[in-house]
């Protein structure tokens, strides 16, 4: 299985052969990862560093358990609390831990490409794990994985994606592997959480949820983040989920197979109905979760394979 | 002292005129304009072969940021000179946007001071609107006016209370005092650093709409009808602000507009892969607003064509494209980079030079920035079609922030001459 690049700072730039090799090395971490013994050596010997200059519980945790199960030695640093409050730039802080000689650098940062000006400056390879409302390509991946498994394929789906768009990288790293991939997106939610432009991603756009879910084979919800609700950018929680919160009614709109997705953390009763969310025979959320782990175990697997043939060439 | 520049191209944007002549100079005056070689009946010291390449005035740039006082790590007096005579500026316009703000006489006259020291070029100083530039209270204008202040602005901050506003137009018109505006909608535009579209949603960047710019240019017109005072605004950089200004304009209201060089050659495609170079105020615009404000300025209804020099030390520059630093230096590549609006076949030389000198000169009532018997002899003398490639590591300024690093440009300065003094050569 071959990737092509040397960071994966995102799915824009991205092959549909790349994505396709990291979808099939997940599949065989997936079955790893359900056995007892979950070692892979993949990363033996190598040293993953996660640096979140935002609060993470749930990318980190997957991240961490990833590079662990590939036998990396894992360094988390939650940067947002320490440097960066001392006045220390991120290309300082990228520096000062390029000179410990990490193999892998998993980056979050708040500001969109910031991952882009750090992998210009360290030796190590470097992965994105989000950057403000740019790009979160293993997000896209694992949801990637789980509509592949459930679906058969990735092309030729119906994908609605639903929600906070404009600030959701969530929603851009989706859209461009959907699109690579040959499925037809649509986007839905609130004129004010739709941002410019968007049309010319080649997607189509819906302000009413039930006219937009008519016949699709995958829902995508994302999370309003708090600061948004509450007279910002919607009127209220309760008008937001009347509107374009995900209900049993809205829902019957969709395919009867439809599978119902989330990026997590949640808010329930407000873009999603509890009940909804918690169906095993709709919601495949848990299973984003799973196969989270297994795309990164991937990722960084192809990411490692690419380093040390860059080291051989070098050396 | 009289010198002849002869056999030069002379490029007069007053007249309209671009052909070959001579121009005599008198100490620090122009004293003679001849039509081919001329023969003259009294002694001359110097004469100056210019080969036919184009001798056009100086160029007169508004807005120019200098560090001094307070970030003289970025730019002094003595750099910004240095590099205004190698890119045909032969008078600086200083914005007050400084640390301490320049809204006083006393600050005023020790920057005053330190550029005629310093300066290889004329400086002309600018003041602040309001004191500190906060946009609540008057800074003293008549004082100021008297200390030699040229205009007034509080640069990027707007004034958003529409009295303090009108209060400052209606006591700046008493003074015939002229006054530069920023019309960009403050609370759109805060902390965004791209223009709204398909372009930025892709790079996830806080943008804001070009109706930022109309929205706030509208306010700022109803306020100058009211008043009748004398304006410029510094940067109007898309298409529906210029319907407006078109408007504005044929109402007889006394406006007058400008735009940055790097508005004019440059588009938002340039911030994809997030350079803080191409990060200015307001953000770079799309093709469509480029295309209209060339036409603009080819057309008169853009007066100004001008550097917006801000100078920006590596570190301001080095960091996430929201957390970077706006702006970017174009002392030296003002020249150049206006050049490819001739190359480009959107202008004649003349028309570039009103834009250049002639207009910003009239504008603030100086004897500069035209090929005018009596006049300051500030001129440039330059090589139109010359090519070089860009490297930002030999600019003179103590910034290197250009966006043109590593661009193929066309137009090279051969002389520089400021009150008849040769600044550069």
């Amino acid at each position: 299985m071959v990737f092509s690049s040397k960071h994966l700072l995102g799915i824009e730039h991205l092959s549909p052969t790349d994505i396709t090799a990291i979808l099939d090395l997940a599949e065989t971490y997936v079955d790893l990862n359900r056995k007892e013994q979950k070692q892979g050596g993949t990363l033996s010997g190598m040293t993953q560093i996660n640096m979140f200059f935002e609060n993470s519980t749930r990318t980190l945790a997957s991240f961490e358990l990833a590079g662990k199960r590939l036998g990396a030695d894992v360094l988390n640093l939650a940067v947002g609390a320490s440097s960066i409050k001392k006045g220390e730039t991120l290309i300082d802080t990228a520096m000062t831990l390029n000179a410990m000689n990490p193999d892998l650098l998993i980056v979050r940062h708040p500001q969109s490409g910031a991952i882009n000006l750090l992998a210009d400056k360290v030796k190590c390879a470097v992965l994105n794990a989000g950057d403000g409302r740019h790009e979160h390509p293993t997000q896209a991946l694992l949801d990637a994985l789980t509509i592949r498994r459930a679906k058969g394929r990735l092309h030729r789906l119906n994908v609605a994606i639903c929600g906070d768009i404009a600030h959701s990288r969530v929603a851009r790293s989706n859209i461009f592997l959907l699109n690579k991939m040959e499925s037809r997106i649509r986007i839905i939610g609130p004129q004010t959480l739709i941002p410019t432009g968007i049309e010319k991603f080649g997607v189509e756009v819906y302000e009413d949820m039930n006219a937009g879910l008519k016949d699709v084979d995958v829902i995508m919800m994302l999370r309003l983040q708090n600061e948004r609700m509450d007279g910002a950018f919607i009127p209220s929680r309760r008008e937001y989920y009347y509107r374009w919160g995900l209900t049993t009614n809205k829902l019957a709109n969709a395919k009867d197979d439809a599978i119902v997705m989330h990026p997590g953390p949640m808010n329930r009763g407000v873009e999603i109905d509890g009940e909804i969310a918690d169906d095993i025979n709709r919601s495949v959320i848990q299973e984003q979760v799973e196969m989270g782990v297994a795309v990164r175990m991937a990722s960084m697997d192809l990411l490692a394979k690419n380093l040390r043939s860059e080291r051989v060439k070098l050396s | 002292m009289k010198t002849l520049f002869s056999n030069a191209r002379v490029i007069n944007p007053e007249s309209l005129t671009d052909s070959i002549g001579s121009l005599l100079i008198e100490n620090d005056k122009i004293a003679g304009i001849y039509n081919g070689v001329p023969s003259l009946d009294f002694n001359i010291d110097k004469v100056i072969d210019c080969e036919k390449k184009c001798l056009a005035p100086g160029i007169v740039d508004i807005g120019v940021k200098i560090g001094e006082p307070g970030e003289r790590h970025k730019e002094s007096f003595k750099s910004a000179g240095i590099a205004a005579a190698n890119g045909g500026i032969t008078t600086m316009i200083i914005r007050p946007d400084t640390n301490p703000t320049i809204d006083s006489p006393e600050i005023l006259e020790f920057i005053y001071r330190r550029a005629v020291s310093d300066s290889l070029v004329k400086v002309l100083p600018m003041a602040a609107l309001t004191k500190d530039r906060n946009g609540s209270e008057m800074a003293e204008i008549g004082f100021l006016k008297d200390a030699g202040a040229v205009a007034f602005t509080d640069c990027d901050q707007v004034i958003t209370n529409n009295k303090v506003l009108l209060r400052c137009l209606t006591y700046a018109k008493g003074l015939n005092a002229l006054i530069i505006t920023h019309p960009q909608e403050p609370i759109l535009s805060k902390d965004a650093c791209a223009t709204s579209g398909a372009l930025a949603t892709k790079l996830g960047l806080p943008t804001v709409s070009t109706f930022a710019e109309l929205i706030q240019l509208q306010r700022d017109l109803s306020l100058i009808e009211m008043t009748n005072a004398r304006v410029h605004f510094d940067q109007i950089t898309c298409s529906e602000s210029l319907v407006a200004l078109k408007q504005a304009k044929e109402k007889g209201l006394s406006i007058s507009a400008g735009i940055s060089i790097h508005h004019l050659t440059l588009n938002e495609q340039d911030i994809e892969g997030y350079p803080t170079f191409f990060k200015v105020k307001p953000p770079l615009r799309n093709e469509t607003d480029r295309i209209a404000s060339i036409d603009a300025v080819a057309s008169g209804l853009i007066d100004i064509i001008s550097s917006m020099h801000t100078p920006q030390d590596e570190e301001s520059k080095r960091l996430p494209f929201e957390a970077a630093a706006s702006g970017a230096v174009g002392l030296e590549t003002l020249l150049p980079a206006s050049l490819q609006l001739v190359h480009g076949g959107y202008m004649d030389l003349p028309t570039l030079w009103r834009a250049l000198s002639y207009n910003p000169a009239e504008l603030l009532g100086l004897e500069t920035g035209q090929i005018k018997v009596g006049y300051q002899a500030d001129l440039v003398l330059f090589d139109p079609d010359k090519p070089f490639i860009l490297d930002r590591s030999k600019l003179h300024s103590k910034s290197k922030n250009t966006p043109y690093d590593g661009r193929t440009m066309q137009g090279r300065v051969i002389k520089t001459i400021v009150a008849g003094k040769e600044v550069y050569n």
